[in-house]
């Protein structure tokens, strides 16, 4: 059997193989970093691409998808390093400091960080170097993912924050990434913790600026001391032909209220992850976000909220618009265990499709082993409302422009729960772009 | 100003004929009431002056000043002054009263080669009118008619059409749903936009909002067809005797 199968990989999982034989001397950390990324690797030989097979990854297949290992990226020529961030719009004045990484590395000269009080940013990179940092790869290590595995094979740079216990960050921190130069994959961690009590804004940004379908892999490990305060948006806008797999895990201490929105439009191809462990009582989270496509565009949403422990709420919305032969797809699991009692847990799910090709799949999973919680799902498909665009005209308001009120009427209603003003106006601006394209 | 001639009309989906031969004139500075029993086809008149597209028109024609009016897109016949107050308005979240009111006057405006309204300007205007409809700056702010009671949805109607200023305003059974201090609130700001250069089509079931909203002419339809005009002692005698004599009249 084992023969059998490793004839069956596909070109794409050689060239990764023989890739990370290559690599692996050159990739940053010690011996201890060297282990876990052998062990991830190891994972991943096992297992190989996603594809429709595994039941996590069957509405979107990387086998398919990916059809050669492009080379790992390399530092940006500094000029064009510069024109590249000139060109992207970002999140522009929502966004008080801001570290950019390109082409996956920490870009120190590029990012602005002046003032920045009760927090630390550093290279990942450059922290791998002196060893394993604290936290690194423990979140990656309890879920057997094939795309979590690769990034801990490859991950080479990232950033590494430490939010002080007690901080109150006065403006959102941006993380901004672009990817210039020959066409590559990137792989990136960021490894963040945030003390106790502290207050911290991220804006976590992923911008199309060539064309030339690149890849972006990136992980994300955040922990969450009991009593902090987090909002993390998200900003998907990748090139149109691009790749973007991001997996986001969390472990979220007690009296924790962690927001993340996910604002969905770029990549030919995406899927943005979320694991969140509830492992301390009284917390509270959101996930929420709005995916536009149209086109070929793939884009999953696949989220995990594991409620370890009782008395926690978790809410997830998502709205989706889909036009043209587009495909969305939303996973939503929640796992209650045995003893996570005075659960809250609801999932909605909301899809306008825009066209007759466009294609919405959802698959909401509960695992429930505790008896007194209350959980939800629900999820509705359907096109604009011909009684509501009556409405609308019988007012004056000529069709065209009635439809895009009501779609970003639609698109509102999630974004406008993020509640910081000039984040909802950017997402907002950008619906609007969207839908005026 | 409005004109139907031998309008005959049927659902588009399943071709139940509705009306069957409606002639009507509105003069500008008339109001004309419209009675008649559940079925009748009121509702489907005013949607389909509003030009909902439900609905098949298979012989007659519609004249809005002189013009065609069936060959023009709803929001076209808004903005050549036709309005219709919807029986149930509808809730639209995500959409701020606010910003519902300001997009569809200068749509309007625009349409009619008219410069959009400057912001304060507007402001100024919409709370002005608003004031007069006991509408509170907090519902404006509010997802259009989410939330709102029935006599709150009546009343932004109204509102809107105080704000849009039409010259043909259909109001579809606006009394229904409202308690006797709500129909007076709206019957005066439906009142305070009568002028000899506006028509009113007031379609109603009963007799009472017609006490506030005195009409000029009364019309009784049934089973498709105005079976009976005459002046406003015409809705005190259906209150009276109500609709039996029509519907035998009509079959």
């Amino acid at each position: 059997m084992t023969s059998n199968a490793q004839t069956l990989r596909t070109a794409a999982e050689r060239g990764l193989i023989d890739q990370y034989a290559s690599a692996k001397g050159a990739l940053p950390g010690g011996d201890a970093v060297a282990g876990i990324r052998a062990e991830a690797f190891k994972g991943f030989e096992a297992r190989g691409l996603p594809n429709r097979r595994v039941e996590e990854w069957r509405y979107t297949d990387l086998r398919r998808e990916i059809r050669e290992a492009l080379p790992l990226a390399e530092a940006a020529d500094p000029q064009q390093a510069r024109r590249a961030l000139a060109s992207v719009k970002d999140f522009g004045e929502a966004a008080g400091y801001r570290v950019v990484f390109v082409n996956g590395l920490f870009c120190a000269d590029l990012s602005e960080l002046d003032g920045l009080e009760g927090v630390t940013i550093a290279s990942l990179g450059a922290a791998l170097a002196e060893g394993r940092p604290d936290g690194l790869g423990d979140l990656a290590a309890k879920v057997a993912d094939p795309a979590i595995g690769l990034n801990t094979a490859f991950m080479r740079d990232g950033a590494l924050i430490r939010v002080a216990d007690g901080a109150t960050v006065d403006k959102a921190i941006e993380l901004l990434h672009i990817a210039t130069g020959p066409a590559a994959a990137s792989y990136m961690r960021h490894v963040v913790h945030v003390g106790e009590g502290a207050r911290v804004r991220f804006l976590d940004a992923y911008e199309g600026y060539e064309s030339n379908g690149y890849q972006t892999n990136v992980a994300v490990e955040l922990y969450a001391a009991d009593g902090a305060d987090i909002g993390w948006v998200k900003l998907q806008e990748e090139a149109h032909d691009a790749l973007h797999i991001s997996s986001f895990l969390t472990q979220l201490g007690e009296k924790v209220t962690f927001n993340q929105f996910t604002f969905t439009s770029g990549a030919r191809m995406s899927r943005g992850q979320a694991f969140v462990t509830c492992a301390g009582e009284n917390s509270t989270v959101g996930l929420r976000g709005t995916t536009l496509i149209n086109g070929d565009q793939h884009a999953d949403i696949t989220l995990v909220v594991d409620h370890a422990v009782p008395n926690c709420d978790s809410r997830e919305y998502f709205k989706a618009v889909i036009d043209d032969r587009a495909k969305g797809v939303f996973q939503g699991r929640i796992n209650v265990h045995p003893h996570a009692q005075k659960t809250d847990g609801q999932m909605m799910t909301q899809s306008l499709l825009l066209s007759d090709e466009a294609e919405m799949a959802y698959k909401p999973e509960l695992e429930i082993f505790a008896d007194d919680v209350q959980c939800a799902h629900g999820a509705t498909s359907g096109q604009i409302d011909e009684d509501l665009l009556f409405y609308l005209r019988a007012r004056g308001i000529p069709e065209a422009e009635a439809r895009t009120m009501l779609v970003l009427a639609f698109l509102a209603e999630a974004i406008e729960e993020i509640g910081e003003d000039d984040v909802v106006a950017n997402l907002e601006e950008r619906a609007r772009a969207w839908l005026a394209r | 100003m409005l004109e139907i001639k031998n309008l005959h009309a049927r659902i588009a989906e399943d071709g139940t004929e509705i009306l069957r031969g409606v002639n009507l004139t509105v003069n500008a500075g008339e109001v004309h009431a419209i009675m008649g029993p559940n079925g009748s086809g009121k509702s489907t008149l005013s949607y389909i002056l509003a030009g909902k597209e439900d609905y098949e028109v298979t012989e007659g024609e519609v004249l809005f000043n002189g013009e065609n009016m069936l060959e023009m897109g709803p929001d076209e016949r808004a903005a050549a002054g036709m309005f219709l107050a919807f029986q149930y308005p509808i809730e639209i979240p995500g959409v701020a009263t606010m910003t519902f009111l300001k997009t569809a006057l200068n749509a309007q405006r625009k349409a009619r080669g008219e410069g959009e309204l400057a912001t304060p300007d507007f402001m100024r205007l919409v709370r002005e009118k608003a004031a007069q409809m006991n509408i509170t700056p907090d519902m404006l702010k509010r997802p259009l008619n989410v939330g709102f009671s029935g006599g709150e949805k009546k009343r932004s109607e109204i509102l809107q059409m105080a704000l849009l200023e039409p010259t043909l305003c259909v109001l579809d059974e606006t009394d229904s749903g409202l308690d006797i201090d709500a129909l007076k609130v709206v019957a005066e700001g439906v009142n305070a936009l009568r002028s000899p250069e506006r028509a009113m089509v007031v379609i109603t079931h009963y007799q009472r909002l017609l006490d506030h909203i005195v009409p000029d002419v009364v019309h009784v339809l049934s089973r498709g067809r105005i079976v009976k005009t005459g002046g406003k002692e015409l809705a005190l005698e259906l209150e009276k005797n109500g609709y039996a004599d029509y519907i035998e009249a009509a079959a």
